[in-house]
């Protein structure tokens, strides 16, 4: 462990091995188009995660990684190989499938060492491999089993060591976790997390859960409608979202639609469409506005303070009610309605005493530098 | 002893409601929903073949006042040299079929249950049973206009054909098909075709096709998939059709007795003869009772498999 976790950090922070490379790659279905020109460089040893809601494109871009698809347009590298045309039995990849795809006919060692027999390996190391990796996903007990006489657990890890016999340069893991329940899906989380370091190989995921994204990925980039919308880390991803589709992907948030009305040199005034001026800070990162340019003002629930008293120290304070509260254990969604009539929604530690009733004024605070400005274009 | 008469009496045990276990009547009400098939099997199948058995062991049906010795001579005649080859050919006949229904329609249903668009495959499929809308025996005259001496095919075969003159090669000569076991391998395997891609169509359509990407996945090419996967998961299906198409064209009439000829006497030939023609009913019945063995154990065959990759 202790050496992987050396190991590790080098891996990433060396930018010079590829894995995998999509250019400018399309895909058509029938007419419809669910890949548009997407570009990706995944780097060696990362864990890389392809995030969107269901629809996005982001199974058919795992897909034409591994060969299942042939694209339109564009060009896919594998190991600095282009591969855009090769099947996917002689891609350096294997993946992990959302159905697990196991052979029912086979046994969970047959299963295994399918890969290696059909690449013809001796029988001696087929069976010290099969073995070894067995033991690595903590399955050696289930060897002479039939895949249906697993639990989906089980047949999960099954899945994961047939792939990972292998070797493969890649593994690609579409939704892998998706058909698991929470408590396991947890618990494999972790270990997913631990084979990635303890491998070193590049793990490339499919999913649609943010929170499994957010954890697990060294890089992530968010898909819509076909076309990525951000890579990033986790943070930037989360911290520093660059649309309005990103940051309400990605945990909750409030938009407000509005236009730029001033402009100095740390702050931008946005006037919402409900007459709310809000005070957002300029980030070094983000693009430069113009006056009157449409924008969408994001702010996470959880940077949201609530208090009886207005406490406009500096900072955007607006005054509403208490609409409904959302008991959720560690802590305590509110929705207000503020007197602009929106509705926002903030989120408290569960040790807000008492709250107040539905009659009593509020007060919403949150500083310029815990909002974002957002370009308005295909607000979700 | 003593503690078993001083033991406290057992609680007795509670009466059984009528909710407890159904009553006598209900079994009655699902017997009943047996009842004509179990008539209908009972008096046209399990009895005429008890009364087959019984004719099979009686000596002296044989016309001309010839008495067996013994029950068994039935038996015993089934197993001579000339019998026997009878038995070999009705085997090679529906051993051949089977596998040449399976070698043409494998292709076949794995094309229309995989390959075609899916909006024309009940078509095609309707298309390939269409044949089993006519009538057996029609079909089985019409293979003899096309197989015959001077038929259709013949015909077309030494019509002058200008491509094999140019070349230098000689026309091909009359074929004689009929009246010899090619034609009788023909007229099964055309007639048994539909049945034989009916089942594995509804086999190869089940096929998980994430399976094959997995087998591509892990390395293995399309031939490599075809053996490893496709086959061992649709075994249930070909082992269904090969054995359904082997039992029926062990026990085929039409086709031998109407395309084979004198030279392609089969079992079920010999049978219809025993009855029909030479009056030996006694022989007739042991040879029955050993085809309804045959078939039994084909049969049993197929049950053993099965449920040996259903388990799997």
């Amino acid at each position: 462990m202790s050496q992987t976790a050396v190991q590790n950090p080098d891996a990433n922070s060396t930018d010079t091995g590829l894995d995998v490379e999509l250019r400018k790659v399309f895909k058509v279905f029938n007419g419809e188009t669910a890949v548009r020109g997407v570009d990706l460089e995944i780097h060696q040893g990362e864990f890389f995660s392809i995030l969107g809601p269901s629809g996005c494109g982001k199974t058919t871009t795992l897909r034409l990684i591994a060969g299942f698809e042939m694209p339109s347009a564009g060009e896919v590298v594998i190991q600095g190989k282009s591969m855009t045309y090769v099947p996917p039995y002689r891609r350096p990849v294997n993946t992990v499938f959302q159905s697990y795809a196991l052979f029912n006919h086979l046994t969970v060692w047959e299963n295994i060492a399918f890969g290696l027999r059909i690449k013809g390996l001796p029988k001696a190391a087929i069976a010290e491999r099969v073995k070894e990796t067995l033991k690595l996903v903590k399955m050696e007990a289930f060897t002479n089993r039939f895949p249906t006489q697993l639990s989906g657990g089980q047949q999960q890890r099954v899945a994961l060591a047939r792939a990972l016999v292998n070797r493969p340069a890649v593994l690609l893991l579409d939704e892998p976790l998706g058909a698991l329940d929470l408590k396991l899906r947890k618990e494999m989380q972790v270990e997913l997390s631990n084979l990635h370091q303890d491998l070193g190989l590049t793990f490339v995921m499919v999913t649609h859960d943010q929170e499994e994204a957010l954890s697990l990925s060294d890089r992530i980039s968010v898909m819509h409608e076909g076309q990525i919308e951000q890579i990033g880390t986790p943070s930037e991803i989360y911290e520093c979202p660059q649309s309005a589709f990103v940051a309400d992907f990605i945990g909750d948030t409030n938009l407000f639609r509005g236009r730029v009305y001033a402009l100095d040199a740390s702050e931008i005034q946005v006037v919402t469409e409900t007459k709310m001026k809000i005070a957002v800070q300029k980030q070094s990162s983000s693009m430069s506005w113009n006056s009157q340019e449409a924008v969408v003002v994001s702010v996470r629930p959880e940077k949201i303070q609530l208090n009886l008293e207005p406490s406009c120290v500096q900072g955007n304070c607006f005054e509403g009610r208490l609409k409904h509260v959302m008991y959720l254990g560690t802590h305590v969604h509110c929705v207000v309605e503020l007197n602009s009539g929106d509705r926002i929604t903030v989120k408290q530690p569960n040790t807000f005493a008492s709250l107040p009733d539905p009659q009593t004024p509020i007060y919403a605070y949150w500083t310029p530098k815990d909002c974002l400005v957002l370009a308005s274009r295909d607000t979700a | 002893m003593s503690t078993q008469i001083s033991s406290p009496p057992t609680p007795p045990t509670p009466k059984s409601g009528p909710q407890a276990s159904p009553p006598a009547g209900i079994w009655l009400g699902y017997l009943g929903l047996l009842g004509p098939a179990g008539i209908w099997l009972g008096l046209l199948l399990v009895l005429p073949t008890l009364v087959l058995f019984e004719l099979s062991l009686v000596p002296g049906l044989e016309p001309g006042g010839l008495v067996n010795p013994s029950g068994l001579e039935n038996y015993l005649r089934v197993f001579e040299p000339v019998n026997l080859s009878v038995m070999k050919r009705s085997l090679f006949f529906a051993g051949g079929t089977t596998v040449i229904c399976l070698l043409l329609g494998f292709p076949v249903a794995y094309w229309i249950a995989l390959l075609a668009p899916k909006k024309w495959r009940n078509l095609l499929v309707v298309g390939f049973v269409l044949p089993l809308w006519t009538s057996s025996l029609l079909r089985t005259y019409a293979w003899i206009t096309i197989l015959r001496y001077s038929g259709v095919l013949n015909t077309l075969l030494t019509s002058p054909n200008p491509w094999l003159s140019n070349l230098g090669l000689p026309t091909i000569p009359r074929l004689e098909l009929l009246n010899d076991w090619p034609a009788v391998l023909i007229g099964m395997s055309y007639g048994y075709l539909p049945y034989m891609v009916l089942i594995l169509y509804a086999s190869l359509e089940k096929l998980d096709r994430r399976l094959l990407e997995a087998a591509s996945d892990l390395g293995a090419n399309p031939i490599q998939t075809f053996f490893q996967v496709t086959v061992p998961q649709t075994m249930p299906g070909i082992a269904a059709a090969s054995l359904l198409v082997f039992i029926t064209g062990l026990g085929d009439f039409v086709d031998p007795e109407l395309l084979g000829g004198d030279s392609t006497m089969t079992i079920s030939r010999l049978i219809y003869n025993q009855f029909l023609k030479t009056n030996q009913w006694g022989f007739g019945s042991a040879l029955s009772m050993v085809l309804i063995m045959l078939v039994s154990i084909a049969i049993a065959l197929l049950l053993k498999f099965g449920d040996r990759n259903a388990a799997g």
